[in-house]
Parts: structure tokens; C-alpha cells; sequence
């Protein structure tokens, strides 16, 4: 168990990296503490792996270190480091017993059959794979392998940290909720510090206690599921989280207010020094709500999907797509409407980044 | 209701016609020479499973499926292990695979025949490049036409020249067909190179590789043709294989019944040894 601290981190896959371009990280400063749950969220190609790989030694970064402890192991290789990670498809030595396979770190490290037997009951009773302990890997579903990958992560109880890289890929959807679950039951007992890499929203908020957002080889924001939804740093993190995510409109910024098609638009506080011109408003389609009582800003419906539990409003607004969840009715297509959004919830973002403070409503 | 008609038949009919044509009618012709005897002009007596008998008793023909099973042995225990060595060391990625590849595949792309000539003169004691440095560079005398032990030496290491690539290459399609994150876990689980070999390159090789013991099993225990060019199955009867003993009976001496027999018999044992092979392989796949 250990703090694992990531210090001016750079990584580029070519041997003479020019540009920023050529990096695939761009200087990573990062704390994960001692027995967090936390989530490495992004899209596909954001670096997400790539610094998984930096952690677990696969990988050797370009420049910087990596601190476990204040140790420095940027040059031990993946076995050194006592670490243990889960790929997205389910590794699983084919010739072996479940037991074994579970077992093979262990024995690999010289532990006594004794100890192992132990470890290797208390890991698939946790798993719930007592009963296939003795079935060969071969012969198992995919999400039972996947399970016994994880088990072979967890096995070792003086892991600094298990990493799973986007593990629920190829489990069927009703079974990724059953194992999404169980991971996180297992942080809870086994209390090692957990990084999970996932492009997947859902299973990032449910799974972690602190999300990591990445894009582009950098971290966007590092947050609460509730902080990264109510207050995205970036409008990059508003439309990556949320279904659908962030509205985001273009807006003028003169005479000390915010101005979208002529109206001026209630903020959720003073803004950061905002010099004039060009920014945009971001605001959730959760706090945006629908009337036809003519205050707030004119729009045309443009379709209405019923998802379920709420109605999403797609309406357009000077050229600027809006969205806007409602729980019970909801307009027509081709309704004209007024919009409002919640004052308290609605956020400035200059050039990308958030520039609006909470406080005192400035209209 | 469901129609029955037979018209399914149309469709495998010209496959077995195919069959019948290559293989069932001549295989018919041979396992009617096989209980008959003849003198020639179209008269044949009809002679029982004598011939079988005879060829299963006879002292040449033990010695003949000695040879071949000796032959097959050897060079199965030399080819297999040394293509996989060959192929664990080849490159996985980079401009030197294509290279690697084409040059594993030439020696396959000969002629069987022109293997057995170039052999042949590579091994003259006095000319051949390799029967000269052997005597009078090396001083070792070594005269394949001569020396049984030299014949045998020349005909596995010919063999294994000629096939080793085979199993290269389906052990090295087999290897980069394995996921890298398999040596990630194993790097990580921290397995020892001969355990990464032994729990992760082999079994993923398996199918590969029973394909290629059975594809040289096959090939080798009916060679004939390069022994044939390089030998003529000597000095003596020393290499005299299989096939070679075979077409002597047959061709030779003109003994069709005896060949007949024979030949079913070596298809029989060819047969068998592939399944058994084949079953064994395969037995412990869908088993739990």
C-alpha cells in the first residue's frame, strides 16, 4: 500500500518528439492516496491507458517520475513495483485450474502453499468462484474469466495498487452491472488503492470516490462525481459527463454581464477577471426548464425524445441547440417556447476553462 | 407438413464423384490386386488375405517400417522444437519480418527431386562443397554412398533443411496471434520466461503446432522422392524407407500382389498413427 505520486510526467511514443503535438502526455503532476477508489475517465486516445501503463512499468515515461512512497521506481520494471493490473480482455492461463491460475502469482513470488491456499479461498469466495475453483480457465464464460483476472489482481494482499484497464469491455450489459458492483464491494475489503480506466460515464461515477478527467493527454479536472457534474472545470468534462451533457452557447461578455441572442443571462456568480468579447455559457439541461409564459429566451422545439423516466427537449435558440430534461409533460416539435435557466447553475467558460465564481448572482 | 424429396443428393454428388474418381476407384483397383494373384495376360487367381499375411511376416518389411519409423522419429524430435526455437526468436514486428518469412519459405519452394540432386552433390566426397570440406578440410571421412550412419546424417539433415520452415512458420503464426496483454499480465504476475513459454506461448501454439506434427508426420512417413534421388535407398538396404521398398516390390520386381497388401497396409498404419495423434491432441478441448 503506498501513495503513488506522478511528478511532471511526459510520455511520447516517438523516439524525437517534437511538438506538444507528438506527445501522448502532456506533463501529468498527480497524487493518488493510499486506498482511494478512483477513476481515470476519457475518450478513446485521450492517454488514459498510456499513463496506466507508465504507472504499472510497461511503459517508461519520456520524462518525469513516479513516486510510490517518495520512492522513485520509474525504472523497475512491472514486477518490482507490486502492482497489479486487469486488462480489458480477460487474461486467463488456459492450461490451468481456476485455482492455479489464481494462485500463480503467489507461487511466482515463493509463497508457501499454505499462505497461497489461504489467499486463493478468501479471493474466490469474495469473487463467488469457490465452485469452479477446480474447472480449467479454458472452459469459462467470458465474464468468469474476466473475474478470475481480477482475481489474480487482487491475490496479492501488499499490492500498492490494482489497475484495471476498461475491464467490463467485453461482459454482456446485465452482467457489467453485477461485476461493477462487486469491484466496488471489493475496494471496500480490501481497502488497496483502486485506479479504474473507463471511457464509460456510468461506470466511472458509480465506481469511484474521485474521477480523474483526461483529454488530450492532459487532466482536464480531477473531482467528486458531484463536483465534475455541478461544476465542470472545462466544457470539455460538462459535455463528456451528462446524457446528454452540458449545454454550451456562445456569448458575448461586455458592460460587466453575459449576453446570448441579445438577452442578458443571469450567472451563478462574479466573473474572474473576463475580459470582454467572445465566451461561452454553460448550463445543464437539467436546470434548464421549459414554459410558453413568454419570460425568458425564445426557442422552437425541434424534437422530444421520451427516454423513460424524463422527456429530452432538443429546442433551437438563435441558431444554438439547447437541451433541456423535464419530468412530466413536455412541449411539441415545433412548439415556440421560452426558456429560463436555474441562475444558481449556470457557469461561465472562457477559451474552455471555467470562469465564473459561485457567490452573489450578477444579472 | 414436411416435403421429403432426395433432391439434397444433386448437391453432393459431385463431390463424390470427385472422391470416387481420385480416390475411392483406384483404392478399389488396389485392393483388388491385393487378394488376387496374376502372371500377366489378364488372368488372376483369387488368392485370399495370403499376400497380407505374407507382407506382415516378411523380415523386409519389419525392417523397412523400422527404418520409417526411426526416420519419422527423428526427424519430428529435431524439426519440431528447433521450429519453435526458430520462430520465438524471429523478430515480431519491423522490416525484418518480411525478410525472415521469405527466406524460411525458399527451401520449401523447391522441388522435392531437385532437393534430393542438390543434396546429392553437395555431399559428393570430391566435388560437393560440403563431402569436400568434410574429407579434406576436416579430414573426417564422410562418403554417404558408402556409410550407412553418413546416409542417415544426410537424409535428416536434408529433411530438416527442406521442413524445418514449415513448422516455423505456422509456430510463428500461432505466436504473433497472442495478444500483448497476455506478456503484460505475465510480466506483471511476474512469471519466469521459461513459465510466459511453458503456461502462455505453448498452449496458444497448440493448435498450430498439432497441425504441423501431424502435416510432417504425414509427409515424412511417405517420403520418397528425396531419399530416392539422394540414396536410391543405400548403401545396401540402408535407407531403404517405406515408399522406396514399396515401389521395388511393385515397380521392380513386378510383385502387384504383395504390393497391393502392402501399400493398404501403409496407408492403414499412416491412417491410424494421424488419428491416434489427432484424438489425444484434441481430447482434453471441450472437456471440463
Amino acid at each position: 500500500m503506498a501513495q503513488i505520486k506522478l511528478s511532471n510526467l511526459r510520455h511520447s511514443y516517438l523516439s524525437k518528439p517534437e511538438s506538444d503535438e507528438d506527445y501522448a502526455l502532456k506533463k501529468i503532476d498527480l497524487t493518488w492516496e493510499d486506498g482511494g477508489a478512483y477513476a481515470l475517465l476519457g475518450p478513446s486516445g485521450c492517454g488514459k491507458s498510456t499513463l496506466l501503463n507508465i504507472i504499472s512499468g510497461l511503459l517508461v515515461p519520456s520524462d518525469g517520475k513516479i513516486l510510490f512512497d517518495d520512492q522513485d521506481v520509474t525504472a523497475l520494471p512491472p514486477a518490482k513495483r507490486n502492482i497489479a493490473q486487469v486488462f480489458q480482455f480477460p487474461v486467463i492461463y488456459d492450461t490451468m485450474t481456476v485455482y492455479d491460475n489464481l494462485a500463480f502469482p503467489l507461487r511466482n513470488r515463493g509463497r508457501d502453499e499454505e499462505t497461497v491456499k489461504e489467499r486463493v479461498t478468501a479471493i474466490a469466495e469474495m469473487l463467488e468462484v469457490t465452485d469452479m475453483l477446480t474447472t480449467r480457465a479454458s472452459n469459462l464464460s467470458p465474464d468468469n474469466k474476466q473475474k478470475i483476472s481480477m482475481g489474480r489482481g487482487l491475490v496479492r494482499q501488499d499490492v500498492n495498487v490494482v489497475m484495471f484497464d476498461e475491464p467490463l469491455t467485453v461482459i454482456d450489459p446485465h452482467l457489467k452491472w453485477k461485476l461493477r458492483s462487486k469491484l466496488k464491494e471489493l475496494h471496500q475489503r480490501v481497502k488497496a488503492t483502486m485506479i479504474y480506466v473507463t471511457h464509460d460515464q456510468t461506470e466511472a461515477l458509480t465506481f469511484a470516490d474521485q474521477v480523474v478527467v483526461m483529454q488530450d493527454g492532459e487532466i482536464v479536472q480531477i473531482g467528486t462525481p458531484v463536483e465534475l457534474f455541478e461544476r465542470p472545470a472545462h466544457t470539455f468534462v460538462g459535455h463528456f459527463i451528462g446524457s446528454p451533457g452540458m449545454n454550451v452557447l456562445p456569448c458575448d461578455v461586455k458592460d460587466g454581464g453575459v449576453f446570448f441572442a441579445g438577452e442578458r443571462i443571469g450567472l451563478e456568480g462574479p466573473l474572474e477577471d473576463v475580459t470582454n468579447g467572445a465566451a461561452e455559457i454553460g448550463i445543464r439541461p437539467e436546470f434548464v426548464s421549459v414554459s410558453g409564459n413568454g419570460t425568458g429566451l425564445a426557442a422552437q422545439v425541434r424534437k422530444v425524445a421520451d427516454i423513460g423516466r424524463h422527456k429530452v427537449v432538443e429546442a433551437i435558440a438563435n441558431n444554438s441547440r439547447i437541451h433541456a430534461i423535464l419530468e412530466g409533460d413536455a412541449p411539441n416539435a415545433g412548439d415556440q417556447v421560452n426558456l429560463e435557466f436555474k441562475q444558481s447553475q449556470t457557469r461561465l467558460y472562457k477559451d474552455g476553462w471555467l470562469a465564473s465564481t459561485p457567490g452573489e448572482g450578477v444579472q | 407438413m414436411k416435403t421429403q424429396n432426395q433432391r439434397a443428393w444433386l448437391f453432393v454428388t459431385p463431390v463424390l464423384l470427385l472422391v470416387a474418381f481420385n480416390a475411392l476407384i483406384p483404392m478399389m483397383t488396389v485392393v483388388n490386386y491385393s487378394v488376387q494373384e496374376t502372371f500377366g495376360n489378364n488372368l488372376f487367381f483369387w488368392q485370399g488375405l495370403d499376400w497380407f499375411e505374407q507382407v506382415l511376416r516378411s523380415e523386409r518389411f519389419h525392417n523397412a517400417l523400422g527404418r520409417q519409423f526411426l526416420f519419422t522419429f527423428l526427424i519430428l524430435i529435431i524439426e519440431v522444437p528447433l521450429g519453435i526455437a526458430i520462430a520465438l526468436a524471429m523478430p515480431k514486428q519491423g522490416p525484418w519480418v518480411p525478410f525472415c518469412l521469405v527466406t524460411m519459405a525458399l527451401p520449401m519452394l523447391i522441388p522435392w527431386n531437385v532437393v534430393g540432386a542438390m543434396w546429392n552433390i553437395f555431399t559428393l566426397p570430391d566435388i560437393g562443397l560440403l563431402g569436400y570440406f568434410m574429407n579434406h578440410t576436416l579430414g573426417i571421412s564422410y562418403d554417404m554412398t558408402q556409410n550407412p550412419f553418413a546416409a542417415w546424417v544426410t537424409i535428416i539433415v536434408m529433411d530438416v533443411w527442406h521442413w524445418t520452415s514449415l513448422v516455423v512458420l505456422l509456430a510463428y503464426a500461432g505466436l504473433v496471434s497472442i495478444p500483448n496483454a497476455y506478456y503484460q499480465a505475465a510480466e506483471i504476475d511476474g512469471a519466469s520466461n521459461w513459465a510466459v513459454f511453458r503456461f502462455i506461448q505453448l498452449p496458444k501454439m497448440k493448435t498450430v503446432l498439432t497441425i504441423a506434427i501431424l502435416l510432417r508426420f504425414m509427409d515424412s512417413f511417405n517420403i520418397y522422392t528425396e531419399p530416392f534421388v539422394l540414396t536410391g535407398g543405400g548403401p545396401g538396404n540402408s535407407t531403404t524407407l517405406l515408399s522406396i521398398d514399396l515401389v521395388k516390390i511393385a515397380l521392380g520386381q513386378f510383385d502387384l500382389g504383395p504390393a497391393a497388401a502392402m501399400s493398404l497396409i501403409y496407408f492403414a498404419i499412416t491412417l491410424l498413427a494421424s488419428w491416434l495423434f489427432y484424438t489425444l491432441m484434441t481430447k482434453n478441448d471441450n472437456k471440463s
